[in-house]
């Protein structure tokens, strides 16, 4: 008894000092249609700050579900890629609307995200799922297209970096899709890029180049940072210089008096 | 037969001098006798044969498949090395002899003291007019010090600031992408970030690179007099930063404003952050004044066409820049 009083107590203090994560599941998933659960996901986590029907919540911020104040961007003509791209790499949902998305757990399982992509995407057409082929990209195009367009902001090494009042995210973890749906939605503040300005094959050659940035070959076996030279030669003194320092003093002689 | 004679009568002689060699008397040594110490020989032998076998490694691991044990090697020959030192160490501690000397400073001699300095004092007895001498060698010091100083004027444009104005830019000159293709104001979308140059012209130029950003026209609050510069909401700026001259590569622009930072042309170097809705003005970082805007113009046939040349001078601001009106 007394320790179910302690958790009545006690949870409500937790639950305030914990981040508002977690998502809202229908009881009886696997009843349902894909198209009903897409709805009803929609309705439980999304509605609040994209409205009922993807209107959005623009202007005055709405009470939203829990204690948020609601406020989202409309997602008509978002598309099914938008979708997709922001529930998999967990950017939504958002705990507080003011927050930066950043890349984090996915709360939502294979066929609740198809059914959420499928439904979100029926609210109007907007980008498809992207299907590029970094096999037919070349590196070296890559190279050359992400130093002019990508590495301002992610780096070349595409370590990711900071922007003024923004951080900019490391590519490490990005699949070769979530590279082609950022570059075609320019996620947060990230500028899009159409395919007038980068083509499909164009994407191609990036994703690859992307790609061959995220498993660099070290060949000197610790690559410092991949920043380049500067900081492996401070390394190499540093280190050498010390070695050195240490074996003078085990094979020098002190004078004695 | 004599052959074999002969050696044997070398044998005997040899056995029969054995040991009668005339004693030569040792001369005095230098450096003391160290005792023989046989276990040291032989580590600094094992030693040096480690190093020899892993240098030898070298080649034998080259020749295996060479670009994939680039670790491996460098390891070797490090080894090699290392044993190489661990040799010359051990028979530096253990077989060569050492000593130690001490050399005492001489007692100085306060009498040499005052010679040197009546030296000094009666050498300049010649001159007469000290004060004379002594500005004019001031004098010659502080020119020569101007001279010194003045390459660093060629550090910017201080006199001639012409250059700093004068870019490929004119009215009516096609903006063209990185592909020498004219860019159409219908491709410019919103939320993009494009580079243009002049169509024609040399892209080294300070003043040829441009980026170029689509706005809501609403959203437009340009200074007076700029009005008609942003076509459908088009703006094009120097692509130099107005503080040390990097190119302006990063872009901000919120996919969701109400929440998220305003757009924002951000320079990679320093962080100097401008803003494309006023004009270029300054909102963040080290640059001390906007960056240009170029006035475009759409032709008959939709492309981006320059409206004329900058207003202000591209480039980093040297000294001249904030001293001096264009001449």
């Amino acid at each position: 008894m007394s320790l179910v009083l302690l958790a009545a107590f006690a949870a409500p203090a937790t639950a305030s000092a914990q981040e508002k994560v977690g998502i809202v599941r229908p009881d009886n998933e696997g009843a349902l249609s894909d198209s009903e659960l897409g709805r009803q996901l929609y309705a439980g986590n999304c509605s609040s700050c994209h409205g009922s029907n993807g209107e959005g919540v623009v202007g005055e911020p709405a009470e939203g579900a829990g204690d948020i104040q609601a406020l989202g961007p409309p997602l008509r003509g978002a598309g099914e890629g938008t979708v997709d791209f922001y529930l998999r790499t967990g950017y939504m949902p958002l705990p507080d609307p003011t927050q930066v998305p950043h890349r984090t757990r996915v709360l939502f399982n294979e066929r609740e995200i198809r059914a959420l992509v499928a439904y979100v995407g029926s609210f109007g057409s907007g980008l498809p799922i992207p299907e590029p082929q970094p096999g037919n990209g070349r590196v070296s195009e890559g190279l050359r297209l992400f130093t002019e367009h990508c590495a301002g902001c992610h780096q070349v090494v595409a370590a990711g970096g900071y922007v003024t009042d923004v951080r900019v995210p490391p590519l490490s973890q990005a699949t070769a899709r979530q590279i082609a749906q950022a570059v075609r939605i320019g996620p947060y503040v990230m500028p899009r890029f159409s395919d007038k300005a980068i083509s499909d094959e164009e994407l191609d050659s990036i994703v690859a180049y992307v790609q061959a940035a995220q498993h660099p070959h070290d060949e000197g076996g610790w690559g410092i940072g991949h920043i380049g030279p500067v900081p492996e030669g401070m390394v190499a003194w540093l280190l050498g210089g010390s070695l050195l320092v240490l074996l003078c003093a085990v094979i020098g002689k002190r004078i004695k008096q | 037969m004599s052959r074999l004679r002969d050696w044997l009568v070398s044998a005997a002689v040899l056995l029969a001098g054995r040991g009668r060699a005339h004693r030569r008397r040792e001369p005095e040594r230098i450096v003391a006798p160290t005792e023989p110490r046989p276990r040291s020989e032989l580590a600094v032998v094992f030693l040096l044969l480690l190093s020899a076998a892993f240098a030898a490694g070298v080649p034998i691991i080259y020749a295996l498949d060479p670009p994939r044990f680039t670790q491996v090697l460098g390891a070797s020959l490090g080894l090699s090395l290392a044993f190489l030192s661990a040799a010359l160490i051990v028979a530096g501690s253990r077989l060569i002899p050492d000593e130690q000397l001490e050399e005492d400073y001489p007692e100085e001699s306060s009498r040499e003291q005052a010679a040197v300095a009546e030296i000094v004092e009666e050498s300049s007895s010649g001159f007469t007019r000290k004060k004379l001498l002594g500005s004019v060698a001031a004098l010659t010091g502080g020119a020569l010090g101007v001279a010194f100083l003045t390459p660093a004027v060629s550090l910017g444009p201080v006199f001639n600031t012409r250059q700093l104005y004068d870019t490929p830019w004119r009215r009516g000159r096609r903006l063209v992408d990185e592909n020498g293709k004219p860019i159409a104001a219908g491709d410019v979308e919103t939320k993009g970030f494009y580079t243009a140059y002049p169509e024609g012209a040399d892209r080294e130029e300070l003043g040829s690179p441009l980026v170029v950003v689509r706005l809501d026209p609403r959203e437009l609050a340009l200074p007076a007099g700029r009005e008609d510069w942003a076509p459908e909401g088009i703006l094009a700026f120097s692509k130099i930063c107005t503080h040390a001259g990097c190119a302006i590569s990063l872009y901000r622009v919120p996919t969701f404003e109400p929440v998220q930072p305003e757009p924002a042309l951000v320079c990679p170097c320093h962080y100097s952050t401008f803003d494309p809705a006023t004009g270029g003005s300054v909102l963040f970082g080290p640059a001390g004044r906007p960056l240009p805007q170029l006035p475009l113009l759409v032709d008959e046939s939709g492309d981006l066409r320059a409206a004329g040349n900058f207003d202000q001078p591209i480039g980093p601001s040297w000294w001249g820049v904030r001293l001096r009106e264009p001449t």
